[in-house]
């Protein structure tokens, strides 16, 4: 019983790199970024877009990569959790996470990195209710989202005190809406 | 942040995880993030019925596909497996009988997953479908076909258990008042983030196994058995984990399958569960019917209690026994109970299995003892914090039921959540209340899950030119033992906790730690981990004295430096003058279970206590609930890294308001009436209340610097505070996990018409208890200068 499966040469940029596969039409960024690209820092909890690990950013906005098809991001800016660093630099996002322990087993943890990248990106100082909404769509069964929330808080805080390099990494780090 | 690091220079710090920077970066490997070259998909063929016979399974269809490698089915892995060495009931592949939906029953490996998908639906099985058993009742009845299993009974009764500590009849004849309550826990799942995913290869003769389990021993155990291999052929490591709470706490069939495959191929094998085969794998929380009597004085001090549970336990074994136990075990190590019954029964029903989740088998009792005593405080008009706190448990005494309570918080939580939320001054208002419980639960369980007498958890040192690595077979499920590790033995050895490589959960390179189950890591690793720090420091110290020509106990350590030298050249004189620098330590809890039949369940190196408050709204016209805050309190003993302590907290509050508001694993004929992410409501950023965390430091005599469990106990005071301050808003009781809006307003209903103002079940069903085992309670002082002695 052989299959007719449809292929097609998809252009992918993803984390600011470009590349060109072949791939059956139906499958999803998230299967796509996990097997084709060996970017398996997006994780995935359902793969029905109920959970939100798997989100990624497109065009700077967060989208869950398990309901989006490669055909469709041709031209398109794709960031993964790959692409949140600047090199060894973290994020301020990330360095928060770090420092106020926002990753317990971690498995969540991109998805909502991505998100609240988004977030700071077009509300530099979110009150604790607009994070709540922002990531209402990501859920993270060790947390509580306590530490989430000051992470994302503190992070904030420093993006907008810091001097400007450390704001040019958080600019230029994600490869998202304003990677050229 | 409250904890101390008085004298300590790594302990008690707020420090990162050793793997923080890896998970925000995406480059820690999960699992299913593993795909070794050649590697082939598994797939799972489950069953459809929730009980059936199986007449034949046809796989030739499925074999003839393309891109197919290997099919198998129960003959080919035949041996009986089980988490208990009691209850050894399930099989890799059933090819007999299905006892729930999604029981396995064929595997494909192919060379994509949707091969291998299609090869399970090319599978034909012929069935007789028997009558599904569904509910206790049903479970305690005459089976219509046949029993689920052929051991337990009568009828679908897998275990009774029945115990008497203590004069109950007289100490309920002495009582100024009696009151009987009934209460439901309805079942949850834990659902873990990450799926189950389990890779094998078979290279030279010997199976390697990476998983997403909390236990890689009790794996390693379980393959042995069912591959019919000798251990030392099998090596199973713990890939980095996405999260357990209990769920992966069993071995599982998918890990077998994908070893058997693995070796019949020759190419590595690889199986993730779909989000719907998680909610079928379950081992989650039981439903738990439970009746309780209690006896007070005037005073509202307890004289008797007798406690009755009924588990909905599935169609497996699992933990089941173990958890049976629990539902009656832990009552005692709170409140200061003279005399004590309890009878428990677990059925097999037509579902999947129930085991361990955060908490195991104790939240349910929690809930129900929490709220009675409310009642019964408001019965005798004492406030029911007072009755409380006049029946604390104090430190270093037995209960009833032998189990020794060392360092004991409970006072001091009660008092910081009492002070910080303002309870008693709270608003009286309709629809605004706030609600208190407390809770207790175990440093790790004093008795192992296969009876032996070797150590629970085992620690290896290595130094090598200044190099410190810590090897345990501890496995990181996210709570921080590897930080646990790390803190420890910088500490001893005088530098940083960065400074210290960990190699862990790998059966090949780590000796033994049982795992990452009953809160028992940071106690018993943590301990093993300071006995080989010394001994290492003791090489260290010696070393660096004989070169400075001065008495051992002049070595100063700290700062990483040994006496005159830094670590480093230490290490270089000690590797000197030893040779190879390794040292090892290893923990045995006391042997502290008392003696009788069924003792071995509740007995505790040493308990955490918690206490809480929940601060809600409760719309009178929907039910609607809405948290403004929650007040937590948690002694810990000792904090060893305070944030992560806080993490657990806050996490185990988090998971206690899903159980307590929304999280139901429900089924109907069989299916899981919700088996996806966003069905079974769990709770959201939106959600959550904020959390105010009170690190309560009592220093536990035994445990690592006084270290106790922080990952289970806060998750318990949470369901029965909610429902005490939806009574405080609303004047209606629920005795139901959860508490939902319907069931908030029916109970407001049925106070309307002048019923009992409570929503909750109404009887409970004649169970066969057997008679119970009389036990002499113990006396009740502990001998403080040898706190473990029985």
């Amino acid at each position: 019983m052989a299959r007719e499966v449809d292929r097609q040469v998809v252009a992918l940029e993803v984390n600011g790199e470009r590349a060109e596969l072949l791939l059956p039409v139906h499958k999803t960024l998230l299967e796509v970024l996990r097997e084709d690209m060996q970017l398996t820092g997006t994780k995935h909890g359902c793969e029905l877009g109920e959970c939100g690990t798997c989100t990624v950013l497109v065009d700077g906005k967060p989208e869950l990569s398990c309901l989006l098809l490669p055909v469709q991001l041709e031209g398109r800016s794709i960031t993964t959790i790959e692409g949140m660093a600047s090199g060894s630099q973290l994020h301020p996002l990330q360095q928060a996470f770090v420092e106020l322990g926002a990753a317990q087993c971690g498995y969540c943890t991109p998805g909502i990195l991505l998100a609240a990248k988004s977030l700071l990106e077009s509300d530099g100082h979110p009150t604790r209710d607009a994070i709540r909404e922002a990531l209402a769509g990501n859920l993270c069964r060790c947390t509580g989202y306590s530490k989430i929330l000051d992470a994302i808080e503190l992070a904030a805080d420093r993006i907008k005190s810091s001097s400007p390099p450390a704001g040019e990494v958080a600019r230029s780090a994600g490869g998202g809406a304003t990677s050229a | 942040m409250n904890a101390s690091t008085n004298g300590f220079s790594v302990i008690g710090k707020p420090l990162p995880k050793p793997d923080a920077v890896s998970k925000v970066t995406g480059r820690a490997i999960y699992a299913d993030d593993m795909l070794p070259p050649r590697t082939l998909h598994c797939r799972i063929l489950r069953s459809p019925h929730p009980h059936a016979r199986i007449v034949s399974i046809d796989t030739s269809a499925a074999r003839r596909m393309p891109g197919v490698r290997a099919v198998i089915t129960g003959a080919d892995l035949p041996i009986k497996f089980g988490i208990l060495p009691v209850t050894q009931d399930e099989r890799a592949l059933e090819h007999e009988k299905v006892r729930y939906v999604g029981d396995p029953i064929a595997a494909v490996a192919a060379v994509d997953e949707e091969i291998a998908a299609a090869a399970c639906d090319a599978i034909s099985v012929e069935y007789v479908v028997l009558e599904p058993v569904m509910s206790i009742d049903e479970a305690l009845a005459e089976p219509k076909d046949e029993r689920i299993q052929d051991y337990g009974g009568p009828n679908n009764i897998h275990k009774l258990v029945a115990l008497e500590f203590g004069d109950v009849d007289g100490g309920f004849a002495r009582a100024d008042h009696v009151r009987e309550d009934l209460f439901f826990f309805q079942g949850n799942t834990h659902l873990p983030m990450e799926q189950h995913s389990a890779v094998a290869t078979f290279v030279d003769g010997r199976v390697t196994l990476w998983s997403s389990t909390q236990v890689v021993h009790y794996v390693h155990r379980a393959l042995a058995k069912v591959l019919e291999l000798p251990m030392n052929r099998i090596r199973v490591i713990g890939a980095t984990h996405g999260g357990g709470f209990g769920g992966k706490t069993d071995p599982f069939a998918h890990e077998i399958i994908v070893c058997k495959l693995a070796m019949l191929t020759g190419r590595p094998v690889k199986c993730t569960l779909t989000r719907e085969e998680v909610f079928y794998a379950h081992r989650g929380r039981h439903p738990v019917l439970m009746w309780v009597r209690t006896g007070v004085t005037k005073e509202g001090l307890i004289t008797a209690m007798h406690f009755r549970t009924a588990l909905d336990g599935g169609a497996y074994g699992s933990y089941g026994v173990a958890s049976t136990f629990y539902t009656g075990a832990l009552q005692t190590v709170t409140y200061d109970i003279p005399a004590y019954r309890f009878e428990g029964c677990r059925v097999f029903t037509n579902k999947p299995p129930c085991g361990p989740k955060r908490g195991h088998g104790t939240p349910q009792p929690r809930f129900a003892m929490e709220l009675h005593l409310e009642k019964i405080a408001h019965d005798i008009g004492i406030d029911p914090v007072d009755l409380k706190q006049r029946n604390f448990v104090k430190p270093m005494t037995r209960t009833v039921n032998w189990l020794r309570v060392t360092s004991c918080g409970l006072d001091e939580c009660t008092e910081r959540v009492m002070n910080a939320s303002k309870y008693r001054q709270r608003e009286k208002r309709r629809g605004h209340g706030m609600g208190f419980a407390i809770s207790s639960y175990m440093s790790g369980a004093g008795t192992a899950i296969y009876w032996n007498d070797m150590p629970h958890s085992e620690v290896q040192i290595k130094v090598d030119r200044g190099g410190v690595t810590a090897y345990c077979g501890a496995m990181d499920i996210g709570q921080g033992s590897d930080s646990v590790l790390a803190a420890i033995v910088a500490e001893e050895l005088g530098i940083q906790a960065a400074d210290v490589r960990l190699v862990t959960a790998d059966t090949d390179t780590t000796p033994i730690d049982l795992g990452s189950y009953s809160s028992r890591v940071t106690f018993m690793a943590g301990n093993a981990a300071i006995q080989a720090a010394r001994k290492m420091r003791g090489m260290l110290v010696e070393a660096a004295a004989a070169k400075m020509g001065s008495a051992a106990d002049a070595v100063a350590v700290g700062a990483g430096r040994i006496g005159e030298f830094s670590f480093e050249e230490a290490s270089i004189l000690a590797e000197a003058r030893f040779g190879t620098l390794t040292s090892a330590g290893s923990y045995t809890p006391p042997k502290i279970a008392g003696p009788y039949k069924g003792s071995g369940v509740g007995p505790s190196p040493a308990y955490s206590f918690s206490a809480c408050v929940v601060d809600l709204d409760a719309d009178p016209r929907t039910g609607l609930i809405r948290l403004n805050k929650v007040w937590i309190a948690h002694d810990v003993g000792r904090a060893i890294n305070p944030l992560l302590v806080e993490g657990q907290v806050e996490g185990g509050v988090y998971m206690g308001l899903g159980e307590a508001l929304m999280e139901e694993q429900a089924f109907r004929k069989g299916l899981h009436k919700w088996p996806s992410m966003l069905e079974y409501k769990s709770p959201t950023f939106l959600d959550m209340p904020e959390v105010e965390t009170f690190i309560v430091e009592t220093v536990d005599p035994e445990g690592p610097y006084g270290a106790k469990e922080a990952g289970q106990g806060p998750l318990l005071p949470v369901p029965p505070a909610v429902s005490a301050a939806v009574f405080d808003a609303l004047g209606v009781w629920v005795d139901e996990v959860p508490v939902t809006p319907e069931k908030i307003v029916e109970a407001l209903r049925r106070k309307e018409k002048g019923e009992p103002a409570r929503f909750g079940p109404s009887r409970f069903p004649a169970i066969p208890y057997p008679a119970c085992i009389k036990v002499e309670p113990p006396p009740k002082e502990l001998d403080r200068a040898a706190p473990a002695s029985i």
